[in-house]
């Protein structure tokens, strides 16, 4: 706005038509933001409210021993650690294979593939897919890993149905990370004669790390909050146990049964809170939440962050 | 890196994970039963210092036998008796089961405090209000009794998907599943519990559990079964005594026999059999001593099979569902 009106100050309008035609400009643009301001404060509110409404109903219970207990049948007892330790896991699983896969399928397809059927067939399906909803993913996870694959209702199997979910996300933050690259970079690397891996390796890949990076965490953050395709895998709801430690004291060390332990999950917990027969467990079912709400708002925090903090890095 | 840490994973957990899956007891099934079942479980583990790890899910009746019937858990919750069509499939997959009745509960038929005129009901009532034929005929209080009020009658229910709405059907209308569709229907039964408590024209049927809770805020209705009793109340004496019939119904627990050569199994279930102060903490009611007895001899004996068989039946005192011989 202080735009227009240094405009209008430095040039005054020359003739009648145009001054009418200026203000009339001028109460469309107010109105619009007024609109704007309107819809986002709406927006904003409604987001405030249910932090409010979850902190009112569950601040009493968001004790340390709520986070170190296992779910029990008495509500003032019940905690939320089997769910945050399980959610923890499965979104490791998750990061794990869907950052690789789908940072390497972004790159492939931005920087190698050749402009034929092929790709173009590819990138509508990686579009689509973007679209399904995450049900869908819970019912191909049920018949492939469930069953085909024999994992069960395992930490690997959530991971790795997440990690479905969320790899056409990671695909596209990639592609218009590296998209975003200026191609001049990439000229002057061929230039002093680098091949076409170097020249993705020490230039566009650095540069394309933040939007990339950003694009995986809030990827990360939806795999946190899902609970439909989990349950149609047949998560669990009583959960009294944490997965085998990933260290352990004879010969290898290390353990990988973890990733084939049952386990439940933060929204799992709470959607069992919330249909239980006692209210005093709706308190419970708010408190997870405030803590499912804070988790996902830290994640996006850490994204933003992490984006600023790369982005001072690069100088072209 | 990440691929092969992975593949090292998978490598690695699938020669480990016969190993552990012995510790564990797999249980699903109904979420009416899933309130004793999580009880048992967590003072089971508690006292077994976290040796033996036990997991419940909740996939409903029906989404629990199937399971069952793959030889995927080892205990089923059930809401009701083991049904044909899954007996069949629990044959073709050649899983014995041994079922044994937990404890009861008490399907009871709420209305909203501020409704004073209306404070029992007769079956036959209920029958009028919830059959088929009901659909878009009975739609005010006064259409099912003239001497009720002309308000709007509003209804709500178990959905299609629950034990709970199969053994309502099946005891009011006289065939599982046949209902009227417009009502309110929630697998939640939490939700039914709002609407009767927000609106001063509602009727609903919800487990027993959930009414305990919230009484201040809702009515139970007497029911008059229509053979001279008059109208009783659901409470556990009514319960144990048979009067609250026929919306008194056991909850059952399926045992796959072949999970019985284990231990950890066998110990579970002795103490399940020995929970009846835990069933009466999460608002259910125990079976006499004398069932449990029976239930014990039955797993000692791998009696297996059903004692109903296939169908759905109601208005059974417990004596009369133990004496029963089950058949595979």
């Amino acid at each position: 706005m202080s735009a227009v009106d240094s405009v209008r100050a430095a040039s005054p309008p020359r003739g009648f038509g145009s001054t009418t035609r200026i203000e009339r400009a001028r109460r469309t643009e107010l109105l619009f933001v007024g609109t704007a301001m309107i819809v986002t404060g709406i927006g904003v509110a409604v987001l405030i409210a249910l932090i409010a409404g979850l902190a009112y109903d569950g601040w009493t219970r968001l004790t340390p021993e709520f986070f170190v207990n296992f779910p029990s049948r008495r509500a003032g007892q019940a905690g939320i650690l089997s769910a945050w330790v399980g959610s923890l896991l499965v979104v490791l699983v998750c990061a794990a294979v869907s950052v690789p896969v789908g940072v390497a399928a972004g790159i492939y397809l931005e920087e190698y593939a050749g402009k034929n059927w092929f790709t173009a067939l590819i990138e509508i399906n990686v579009n689509n897919l973007a679209g399904v909803p995450s049900i869908v993913y819970g019912l191909l996870a049920l018949g492939l890993f469930v069953y085909g694959f024999g994992l069960g209702q395992s930490v690997a199997t959530a991971g790795l149905t997440l990690a479905l979910l969320i790899l056409p996300i990671v695909i596209v933050a990639t592609r218009e990370s590296v998209r975003a690259v200026p191609y001049a970079i990439r000229e002057a690397a061929y230039g002093v004669g680098a091949t076409k891996w170097q020249v993705t390796q020490h230039h566009v890949l650095p540069y394309a790390s933040p939007g990339i990076a950003t694009g995986v965490i809030i990827g990360l953050s939806r795999a946190l909050g899902e609970t439909a395709p989990l349950v149609m895998i047949g998560a669990l709801s009583f959960i009294a146990f944490l997965p085998a430690a990933p260290i352990k004291g004879e010969f290898p060390f290390v353990s990988f049964q973890w990733l084939f332990d049952p386990f439940t999950v933060m929204p799992i917990q709470m959607f069992n809170w919330v249909s239980r027969p006692d209210p005093a467990f709706q308190a419970n079912a708010a408190a997870a939440g405030l803590v499912l709400l804070v988790m996902t708002l830290a994640l996006n925090g850490f994204a933003i962050w992490f984006r600023i903090r790369m982005r001072r890095k690069i100088k072209w | 890196m990440f691929v092969r840490t992975i593949a090292a994973a998978l490598a690695a957990g699938l020669l480990m994970s016969h190993a552990a899956s012995a510790q564990t007891i797999r249980i699903d099934g109904s979420s009416t039963v899933f309130p004793v079942t999580e009880a048992v479980a967590e003072e089971f583990q508690k006292m077994k210092r976290n040796a033996i790890r036990v997991t419940v899910g909740v996939s409903g009746t029906g989404g629990g036998f199937k399971k069952f019937c793959r030889g995927e858990t080892d205990l089923s919750n059930a809401s009701r008796p083991i049904l044909k069509s899954e007996m069949d499939e629990c044959a073709k997959t050649g899983v014995g089961y041994i079922e044994i009745p937990v404890a009861f509960d008490a399907l009871t038929v709420a209305v909203n405090p501020r409704n004073t005129a209306v404070n029992n009901i007769t079956i036959a009532e209920l029958k009028k209000m919830w059959e088929p034929a009901a659909k878009g005929t009975i739609m005010r209080w006064k259409d099912v009794n003239p001497a009720w009020p002309d308000q709007p009658l509003k209804l709500f229910g178990a959905g299609a998907d629950s034990g709970t709405f199969d053994y309502f059907t099946e005891a009011v209308t006289g065939k599982a599943k046949a209902s009227r569709s417009d009502f309110a229907a929630s697998e939640d039964d939490n939700v039914l519990v709002q609407g009767i408590e927000n609106d001063r024209n509602a009727l609903g049927f919800i487990p027993y559990a959930y009414y305990l809770p919230h009484k201040a805020k809702m009515k139970a209705l007497g029911i008059d079964e229509g053979k001279g009793r008059g109208p009783v109340l659901p409470s556990e004496k009514t319960v144990i005594d048979g009067t609250y019939s026929p919306l008194s119904r056991p909850l059952f627990v399926y045992i796959n026999t072949k999970a019985l050569d284990r231990a950890e199994v066998r110990d579970f279930l002795d103490f399940y059999l020995k929970s009846q102060k835990l069933i009466t903490e999460v608002k259910y009611v125990p079976l006499p001593a004398q069932a449990y007895d029976i239930a014990r001899e039955r797993i000692a004996k791998k009696v297996t099979g059903t004692a109903f068989g296939g169908h759905p039946e109601v208005g059974l005192s417990i004596l009369e569902i133990l004496n029963r011989q089950p058949k595979s």
